[in-house]
């Protein structure tokens, strides 16, 4: 792995080669590793090993970035170069501000340890070992296994040339397996900077029973139903409209929060925190300038506190028509690495429990008529405003009546307004680290939700 | 370089494995926005490395690193082989290849202006150019434009022999206006949306593209949207502009030829296929009219699917998808080919970079353009009630590829042959089979486009990939409308 000292030789190497005014790097790679299986046969099985280096240079509030994955003297000088030349040619920026120094950018957030050795050294036999064990699920039940098994450590680093330096490293473990019947399926998925959080027995006898459990599929009428979203779901749909709290989505007039900053938007019942030092999260604690992420109410009993900010962002909007109509406003830390055309946004995403939290199978057995979602997929936005997104049920769609699951029925398609959505939920479990395949993890609870809008049914 | 991929072969031979390959990449990039005035982000990047693939106990292992030192270089070879050691652990049978003759070659994206020879000054001047004139109309509230290249060089040697150099660039150009007033944020794109449009060509794209000539009317169209009527629900007649049968193509053909699919090795991620193999030369994929073909060569066009080898060293071909509406051929590779019966690759392994395992891709999917003369205008002519629809704006497809629901930027009603209002907020939906046997009409070939998919995503860990998309614009009967909005 490459250490917080050789990036900082490397660092001063750059500094030397470079004659802009200032000088910012940013480091980013690891070595991770994916065993895949299909068919309950691992059929990939890969590794890697790669790191990047990221020149931003700015002369008289003109600015751009360079990268490169070689690290010798020819290299970096030819990547200052690029660097260099690429901002020498733009015309100047009013709105670039200066790079934070050590006196402004504040003390870091502190998080918890997010290393472990015993993730970090887990060889390929340790990761065919365990789909050993869920094939071998599989197998007991005459079903096929599909999934992954992945492992990992990966660094994020920045130094600057006011003398900011900022280190970041962590591991990763990650188990996803889908079981196949014949005419169902069933979905389990789990990540935890420690593979000792993860238990791949457990994940695939709950997609085996899933599977099992939604065989010979029925077709119901498409409509509105009641539905119980597991966390997987939640996450997938809600992690659409996060782009939205971006102070900058906000200055392009591109944001479905555009007017409605300070409005009671969704349900009473919903608060929502970013929040990088939530035990159950991952991530590194500052943002793409080395401030410090902050921990932020968006959301407080349904109504929409603030946004998120880079540093250039919000001082832009401080300037703007906007600067009394969005909460308050400051750098909060949440900003893309410069220069960029996005902004920032929340990528630490917590739901505050709710005050009487229900499991899945308490929920069930409150509903008279419904459908239970496993998880949702291919989602896509159809109303940016409004904030329709279409997608699909998968792997695990069953009816619910009289507080019961009665069997599988054909995935459905929605097209259900999120505004809508989070304005009908009428329970929630306990939040929960959860991880999907459209949006980023998140701490999020299983929702039970009224009038949720099927529009259609496909064939299976 | 050929010394380095020999470090890495002789290693892995020494640890008896029965076959390897090794990808040398060294890739180069340039991405340029601007944003309402203002340059957006401004970007170079390189990325050199080494990927080692072998077969050791009948499995697969890969490693990747960007070392390319003798020491560096045999351990990822060794990498390699200690990986496939542990995936025979797990396994119902060996991995057997289908035999392709070792191949010694050179192959060069035809161009003819180097992208990077194009000043970045000129670049932008060009972007800035644009985004002035679309929001020199009033009622645009963000105007967006992009102009990428990629040059990605590679060697290729195998076990087997082969030894391939190959080059292959890209351009990519398109921009954006947005209108927002009221409850409502409108959107069109030129020449298409998501980028624009792409393809494995030079800088002469730019020019063929009449970007800046565009821009007004683009940016008055998302202005006008905003007094346009909702698009009406219910089964009519559906027009489709070139771009977006493009994407219709990518959906719900493209991905469910993938053998891969076919055969369950994308279950936990993309998911499966409806394309069962008993359905090859059996199922009525659509009608009479409907042709689609699997084409890499160059002959094709300059696709983002066109080059002159895969990444396992098999030449870029040309295969049936659909021939006069019944199904005929699967996206295929050396693993996969034997499971239909063939005794070759279709030649469509591709890897995002030197450090992915190349995987079955799309090459360029194309829908063959009708032979009687037809052009748009005709095809609008002939139409008694339909919705033309244009520009993709939302794709949603189940994980079997039969149920999608699409949305566009801009849709007119056709009443009595001619446009008789514009319509906001389209959107159409359908089963794969059901619509492709729906199609009646294709315009001719000064219609067809050979449109880029730059941002196709599949595999884990994943990987992004440029697709081809040959189309004209085409009509469809019956077409259940606007039920995204019920």
């Amino acid at each position: 792995m490459l250490t917080e000292g050789q990036a900082g030789e490397v660092f001063d190497r750059i500094r030397k080669f470079a004659s802009a005014d200032e000088v910012e790097v940013l480091f980013s790679g690891g070595r991770s590793a994916l065993t895949r299986f299909a068919n309950n046969t691992i059929h990939q099985n890969v590794a890697e090993e790669n790191y990047a280096v990221s020149v931003r240079t700015v002369f008289g509030g003109r600015t751009a970035r360079a990268s490169t994955n070689k690290f010798d003297d020819e290299s970096l000088r030819h990547v200052v170069r690029a660097s260099e030349s690429v901002a020498k040619v733009q015309h100047p920026d009013p709105d670039l501000l200066p790079m934070p120094d050590t006196g402004g950018i504040g003390s870091p957030t502190q998080v918890p340890p997010r290393h472990f050795a015993e993730t970090a050294v887990i060889t390929p036999e340790l990761r065919a070992e365990g789909v050993r064990k869920m094939v071998g699920v599989a197998e007991r039940q005459q079903l096929t296994a599909a999934g992954v098994f992945s492992s990992g450590e990966s660094i994020d680093a920045i130094f600057n040339s006011r003398g900011v330096s900022r280190w970041h490293t962590q591991t990763s473990a990650e188990i996803s397996i889908t079981m196949l019947a014949a005419d169902s399926s069933g979905w389990q998925k789990a990540n935890s900077p420690d593979v000792a959080n993860l238990d791949a027995s457990r994940l695939a006898e709950i997609a085996a029973q899933k599977a099992r459990d939604s065989a010979h599929p029925r077709e119901i009428p498409a409509g509105k139903y009641t539905v119980i979203l597991e966390p997987a779901a939640v996450l997938d749909i809600v992690g659409f409209m996060f782009w939205d709290y971006a102070g900058m989505a906000v200055l392009d007039q591109r944001s479905f929060l555009n007017g409605r900053v300070g409005t009671k938007l969704f349900g009473e019942n919903i608060t929502i925190w970013d929040d990088v030092a939530h035990p159950l999260q991952s991530g590194s604690p500052f943002d793409g300038e080395g401030m410090p992420r902050q921990r932020l109410v968006l959301v407080e009993n349904g109504v929409v506190k603030r946004l998120v900010y880079a540093r250039g962002t919000a001082e832009r909007v401080k300037r703007s028509e906007f600067r009394d109509r969005v909460g308050p406003v400051e750098a909060t830390g949440h900003g893309f690495a410069l220069p960029n055309e996005m902004g920032e946004m929340p990528f630490n995403i917590v739901f505050a429990p709710p005050d009487d939290p229900r499991t899945v199978d308490e929920m069930v057995a409150a509903t008279e008529r419904g459908i239970l979602v496993t998880r949702l997929w291919y989602i896509r936005e159809v109303d940016p405003y409004e904030k329709i997104l279409t997608g699909m049920t998968r792997d695990g769609t069953f009816y619910m009546e009289n507080g019961r699951v009665q069997g599988g029925v054909r995935n459905f398609r929605f097209n259900q307004s999120l505004v809508q959505m989070l304005s009908n939920v009428e329970m929630m479990s306990v939040p929960q680290r959860s991880c999907g395949e459209e949006s980023f993890d998140m701490v999020v609870p299983a929702m039970k939700v009224r009038d949720f809008n099927f529009t259609e049914v496909t064939r299976f | 370089m050929k010394q380095v991929t020999q470090w890495a072969l002789s290693k892995a031979a020494a640890r008896d494995v029965s076959y390897a390959d090794v990808r040398i990449g060294a890739q180069q990039s340039r991405a340029l926005t601007t944003k309402n005035g203002k340059v957006g982000s401004a970007t170079e990047a390189e990325s050199v490395g080494l990927s080692v693939r072998v077969i050791a106990d009948g499995a697969w292992g890969f490693a990747a690193s960007a070392g390319l030192n003798r020491a560096a270089v045999e351990a990822t070879a060794a990498r390699a082989v200690e990986i496939a050691r542990a995936s025979a652990r797990v396994k119902q049978s060996d991995v057997c290849l289908a035999p392709e003759k070792p191949v010694v070659a050179e192959w060069t994206t035809p161009h003819k202006i180097d992208p990077f020879t194009v000043s970045v000054e000129q670049n932008i001047e060009l972007l800035l150019k644009i985004d002035a004139e679309l929001r020199s109309v009033a009622g645009i509230t963000l105007a967006e434009s992009n102009l990428n290249f990629n040059r990605e060089e590679q060697w290729f040697l195998s076990s087997e022999g082969s030894d391939i150099h190959q080059t292959k660039i890209s351009t990519g150009a398109g921009y954006a206006a947005y209108a927002f007033a009221g409850n409502e944020i409108q959107k069109r794109s030129y020449p298409n949306s998501y980028g624009g449009q792409w393809q494995n060509k030079g800088y002469e794209l730019i020019d063929e593209l009449k970007l800046l000539e565009n821009a007004k009317r683009i940016a008055e169209e998302a202005v006008a949207l905003h007094q346009a009527d909702q698009c009406p629900e219910g089964k009519f007649d559906l027009l489709l502009d070139s771009s977006q049968l493009g994407l219709q193509i990518h959906e719900s053909v493209g991905h469910p030829i993938e053998l891969d699919r076919v055969l369950g090795m994308e279950a936990n991620f993309a998911g499966t296929s409806f394309l069962t193999l008993d359905k090859l030369r059996t199922l009525r994929y659509g009608s009479d009219l409907v042709n689609v073909v699997a084409d890499a060569r160059q002959e094709h066009g300059p696709g983002l699917g066109t080059f002159g080898y895969d990444d396992e060293g098999v030449p870029a071909q040309c295969t049936p998808i659909i021939s006069n509406g019944l199904f005929t051929g699967y996206l295929s590779s050396r693993e996969t080919a034997h499971t239909i019966g063939e005794n070759r690759s279709g030649g469509t392994l591709r890897a995002e970079g030197w450090n992915r395992l190349p995987m079955i891709r799309m090459t360029n999917i194309s829908l063959l353009p009708g032979e009687p003369p037809l052009s748009l205008e005709q095809l609008i002519e002939s139409t008694v009630h339909g919705i033309l629809m244009q520009t993709n704006r939302s794709w949603s497809i189940d994980d079997k590829r039969y149920n999608f629901q699409f949305g566009c930027e801009i849709g007119w009603e056709i009443k009595n042959g001619k446009r008789a209002r514009m319509i906001k907020n389209p959107s159409y939906s359908g089963i794969t089979t059901e619509f492709w046997n729906s199609l009646d009409a294709i315009c001719s070939s000064d219609e067809w486009t050979l449109w880029g998919t730059p941002n196709c995503g599949k595999g884990q860990p994943q990987q992004v990939m440029g697709t081809g998309h040959g189309a004209a614009p085409s009509r469809f009967r019956g077409i259940k409308v606007g039920s995204a909005y019920r």
